[in-house]
């Protein structure tokens, strides 16, 4: 049997008859799950850092050596998109936060709006990151599939290093996209659950972890950003 | 919940087994001690495929110019009996199958933190080992369990991406169970159970749970990388097209090395628990292991490079990993010293469980110190690639770890499944492993020595005896795997109902039924005691309902 | 008990003629078997007292009775702190020995004599700097240094001689060394030591050594052709490298003569030492490398040229130097 009437606590979401609700079978009261969840939610985070460190540490040992192919293809990269997207992704951990706000002062509607609005921002760092892929493939910059590049290389550029510039440049930005498109599904899904009524004041555990997710998410892209699009000095 | 036999037919109480029935019961079942039970039959399954897999080797190795298979067919046999056993045999082993039956009990509560999560982490085992089977069915992989590059990105001709695909996804596994683990142990202790109280298989699986959690993405995304560059023939690891072979190589051992520690720590934190039952006393230096396991965790990221001496890496970074390595060697040690200091004075019983611990610490000591040669950088330029090494990690993984397993299987085995085995036979099959392992492996130290290199499906003539002695050795030990699958499903129907505590151990999961119910407690236990409290236990005729052990 | 066991098998080895050991062949082969054979002690007494320390408490402490009542343990610092500084120690001790020994055995003496040895699946080829080129096999001589400069045409390899206590990777792209001094005449074994497909367990050979006397016989008559700098001569000719390299520095390229040992500026700074790996790297890719005062337009000759082709060439470029030196 649970034990959450029992041991209610009348603070952070333990209290309510509604929190109640939502307490699993194998958690005490509500406090203990929003604590379980959180902790769970960080510790999935680090796993995701380590899991993108593997091609950071790969990316700056190639970075290392071949410093004039990677600094040739960051200047191939476009910077406008680059920059539009990082705002774009900034914007979108503006109204995820303002989502997890809304949540915490039960204005359902405001997180309802928020949640959408942070996906369609989403949808559109989606968008142009497709973009800029249809446009490397026109230019003959896609390793393996498509890679010859009409532009001269510079002095100390060699060809098979420049495409290992792209391999990363695809890799991470690829691997980062996908972890969007899982955010977005991840928050149709609150969406559906918030329109049903499953958040309020004291229960919104889910907006919170998810919010993390979606943050971490954008932090990712503040460091693939300069590493990929800036180190060519063009400015 | 006893075993008496009444007078008046008493209705099977409802347990975790009879809850609910039929496949999809099970098959979509959040209890933790079900998933277990899930997981015991798949990693036994790919236990006996991995078996299989050596038995050939040991079989074709009888010659010197090969008894059974092409070289291109036993290189495909020692590359699958490695990625069965590392990834879906050792490295779930004690934690999916003991640590999820046993942590949420052992903290007092009622699941895992995250129990679909749990029953997610099986069905990812499930793929990957089928993404593996694919593999080995279509026609096997054949570039060793280590991947090397540039072999396996550009040279190899067999099945490599279905098994990286494999171990990749294996991977999520182990990360969820990791995860789950640690925040059950953080969030969901029992009242009154302190991190001191804690027995010290929960310090061990949470050890584990931070090397699972930490190193495995690495290899994940190294696979991917291996998996990338044979598909769109790109040069991340081929010098060729200016890749560094070498980072393979740092970034696979990365994970794979404190990998190693995700195979043993389970196993020690299981040794402590039955040395503790079996001699009636709380394990010596309770906090030294404990902390000793965390050290381990730690000390297991800082040592990869020791699988690299002879690469050709500068000799400085081969000192640092030197040092490093014997560091870690110490807790360890520590950890030797103090269960066999536990046994001073305690009421020793040999039960089977108990052997297997036994087992465990004589042949770990004996693998660990032979690590010590291989740490030791003018040493380890002769044993490196040689039989020594296999040797020395066979004596741990398979002396240490499947001992340490088998011990754990044996001695929750009533609380799982309600039912006693029969000790005399289990007894049996533990000697008959003992010989059967040190039969097999310790001529491998010599074959090292000697020079014989590893992964060789031929060898020079003068070998020959060694390798007949190990492969005799090998039959033995396969006959010792056998016997408890047998002695175990037939405990199943036809032996005797187990009570609650048939051994008197102490711990919350032996406060329970077996089976226990589906919620484990019927209250949540509240802890007051230290960790292996037999000093305060009352003698057994005063226990009711508790049937002695042996 | 158990190490009875051991030391039956050990006996039981030696009965049925089996060694303990490989021959030791090198110099180096004593220091590192006295280091083993003080491990093997350690391991064996270690072993002993911990499997001697639980048959005695497990039989000593066995149960009697059920009512058995062990009394509360106690911890114990300074028995803890003991049996955790002397491993500690004690590893301190196997570290700086092995460290040492280590470094030791691994520069090679100045003057050493050079082999060049390329491993491919499944197979190794070695030349000697006179010319002649073998197969599978190496023949030294005795009590001369010897120095293998390594690398691979394909996957990983690695070249062991168990005798001589060495080994090192083989691989793509770069080059390894390993040294050793014989100091038995006889035959040896060499084993490829790192995984590397099909014909892994094929790619052995013999390493002969001969005394000198024999070993100036056997190098003579294998020198009919041409010595590996002379080989180099002739693909630096065939492969047009002298159209841009010049010896008076009026080509494209800089003049090698003299070139080995010094060090090199380049483009952006950086000065490199021009060895061995400097001069495989002009050749395969030297647009990665741009030189200070020259423009980057040679090509890349990857794939034109194997790895022994290129270990000729750096033997002439090597021979350009010391006949300068001679001259002077």
């Amino acid at each position: 049997m649970p034990v959450a009437e029992v041991t209610a606590v009348t603070h952070g979401q333990g209290s309510s008859q509604h929190a109640a609700q939502h307490v699993a079978h194998q958690f005490v009261d509500a406090d203990q799950q929003h604590e379980a969840g959180t902790l769970g939610m960080w510790i999935f985070l680090v796993t995701e850092i380590m899991f993108f460190g593997g091609l950071f540490a790969a990316y700056a040992i190639y970075r290392g050596l071949y410093l004039p192919a990677f600094e040739f293809g960051s200047r191939l990269l476009d910077i406008r998109l680059g920059t539009t997207n990082t705002a774009v992704l900034i914007a979108s951990s503006l109204t995820m936060a303002l989502a997890v706000h809304s949540a915490q002062t039960g204005k359902r509607k405001a997180l309802i709006a928020f949640l959408l609005l942070t996906m369609v921002f989403g949808a559109t760092f989606l968008g142009i990151k497709a973009h800029e892929y249809v446009h490397k493939w026109d230019d003959f910059l896609v390793p393996g599939l498509r890679f010859a590049p009409t532009e001269a290389l510079p002095a100390g550029v060699t060809l098979p290093n420049l495409q290992l510039f792209f391999c990363f440049y695809f890799f991470m930005t690829a691997l980062h996209a996908l972890h969007m498109i899982i955010g977005l599904g991840i928050m149709t899904v609150l969406v559906i659950q918030a329109r049903r009524g499953r958040f309020s004041a004291d229960y919104y555990a889910p907006i919170e972890i998810s919010g993390l997710y979606w943050h971490f998410v954008d932090i990712v892209w503040i460091f693939l950003f300069p590493l990929l699009y800036l180190i060519g000095g063009r400015y | 919940m006893s075993t008496a036999v009444a007078e008046v037919p008493v209705a099977t109480p409802v347990n975790y087994l009879n809850a609910k029935y039929g496949i999809r019961s099970w098959l979509l079942t959040t209890d933790h001690k079900r998933i277990a039970l899930l997981y015991l039959v798949s990693i036994t399954f790919m236990f006996f495929i991995g078996g299989a897999a050596a038995t050939l080797m040991r079989m074709h190795l009888i010659t010197p110019g090969g008894a059974l298979v092409q070289p291109e067919t036993y290189n495909k046999l020692f590359s699958i009996h490695g990625i069965v056993m590392v990834f879906f045999f050792m490295i779930p082993s004690i934690p999916a199958v003991l640590g999820n039956f046993l942590v949420p009990m052992m903290v007092g509560a009622k699941d895992l933190a995250f129990p679909r999560i749990n029953l997610l982490s099986w069905y990812i085992y499930v793929v990957g080992a089928l993404f593996t089977l694919y593999a080995i069915l279509a026609g096997g992989v054949d570039t060793g369990w280590t991947f090397y590059t540039p072999y396996s990105s550009t040279y190899a001709n067999s099945h490599v991406i279905a098994a990286a695909l494999g171990v990749f996804v294996s991977g999520f596994s182990s990360i969820l169970t990791g995860l789950n683990f640690i925040v059950t142990i953080h969030k969901m202790r029992a009242p009154g159970l302190t991190w001191f109280r804690m027995p010290l298989f929960l310090w061990a699986i949470y050890a584990t749970s931070i090397i699972m959690v930490l190193g495995t993405p690495v290899v994940a995304i190294t696979i991917v990388l291996v998996a990338l560059e044979r598909l769109l023939h790109v040069g991340i690891f081929d010098p060729k097209l200016g890749g560094d072979p070498l980072l393979f190589q740092h970034l696979f051992w990365f994970y794979s090395h404190p990998a190693v520690y995700i195979m043993v720590l389970p196993g020690m934190g299981v040794v402590s628990e039955l040395i503790a039952c079996f001699s009636r006393k709380r394990i010596f230096g309770y906090s030294f292991v404990a902390f000793s396991s965390l050290a381990i965790a730690v000390i297991s990221f800082l040592v990869w490079g020791h699988h690299m001496f002879v690469t050709g890496q500068s000799i400085y970074a081969g000192l640092i990993f030197s040092l490093l390595s014997f560091l870690v060697a110490i807790p360890s040690a520590i950890k030797v010293f103090n269960w066999t200091a536990t046994l001073y004075k305690g009421s020793i019983s040999y039960q089977a469980p108990m052997l297997y611990a036994l087992g465990f610490i004589g042949l770990f000591t004996m693998g660990g110190l032979t690590g010590l040669f291989l740490a030791s950088l003018a040493t380890d330029v002769h044993l490196n690639g040689t039989y020594f090494i296999v040797a020395h990690f066979h004596y741990i993984m398979v002396g240490g770890t499947v001992m340490a397993y088998m011990g754990g299987l044996h001695f929750w085995w009533p609380k799982i499944t309600g039912r006693m085995y029969s000790d005399a036979w289990a007894r049996f099959a533990a000697l008959l492993i003992f010989v059967g392992f040190n039969l097999t492996f310790f001529p491998q130290f010599m074959l090292g020595y000697l020079g014989m290199p590893r992964r060789y499906a031929t060898y020079p003539a003068e070998f020959q005896v060694l390798n007949v002695m190990s492969s005799a050795g090998a039959s033995i030990l396969g006959i010792g795997y056998l016997i408890p699958l047998v002695y175990f499903i037939y405990s199943m129907r036809y032996g005797p109902i187990a009570g609650p505590n048939p051994w008197r151990a102490t711990g919350l999961e032996w406060q329970t039924p077996s089976p226990p119910p589906t919620e484990n407690f019927e209250e949540t236990p509240v802890v007051t005691e230290e960790a292996y409290a037999y000093a305060q236990m009352a003698p057994p005729a005063a226990v009711a309902g508790g049937n002695a052990g042996g | 008990m158990f190490n009875i066991g051991i030391i039956s098998v050990l006996a039981m080895q030696t009965w049925l003629g089996i060694p303990i050991r490989p021959e030791p062949g090198s110099t180096i082969a004593e220091g590192v078997d006295k280091l083993h054979f003080f491990l093997t002690g350690i391991t064996l007494f270690f072993t002993f007292i911990i499997f001697s320390a639980i048959l005695y408490f497990a039989i000593k402490y066995r149960r009697r009775s059920e009512n058995e009542q062990p009394a509360e343990t106690k911890t114990h610092l300074s028995l803890e702190l003991t049996w955790t500084l002397v491993p500690t120690g004690l590893c301190a001790i196997i570290f700086v020995w092995s460290s040492s020994l280590y470094f030791a055995n691994s520069r090679p003496p100045n003057a050493s004599m050079e082999i060049f040895v390329v491993g491919k699946q499944w197979m190794w080829h070695l030349q000697h700097p006179e010319g002649p080129r073998e197969i599978n096999e190496l023949h030294v001589p005795i009590g001369v240094p010897v120095k293998l400069t390594m690398t691979s045409e394909d996957v990983i390899h690695d070249f062991y001689v168990p005798a001589f206590r060495v080994k090192k990777d083989v691989l793509p792209g770069r080059y390894t060394s390993i040294w050793f001094q014989a100091t038995e005449t006889g035959k040896f074994h060499f084993f490829c030591a790192q995984y590397c497909g099909a014909q892994h367990s094929g790619m052995i050979g013999w390493v002969y050594v001969m005394t000198p006397a024999d070993y100036a016989i056997w190098i003579a008559g294998g020198s009919k052709g041409e010595s590996m700098a002379q080989a180099g001569e002739r693909l630096f000719a065939q492969y047009g490298c002298n159209t841009c390299h010049k010896n008076d520095n009026s080509g494209k390229g800089p003049s090698l003569t003299g070139k080995f040992g010094t060090q090199q500026p380049l483009k952006d700074g950086r000065t490199l030492l021009v060895d061995e790996s400097f001069i495989r790297q002009a050749i395969t890719n030297p647009n990665s490398m741009p030189l200070a005062e020259f423009a980057p337009v040679m090509p890349t000759f990857q794939g034109q040229l194997n790895e022994e082709q290129i270990l000729q060439l750096m033997a002439y470029v090597k021979s350009l130097g010391a006949q300068e030196r001679k001259a002077q």
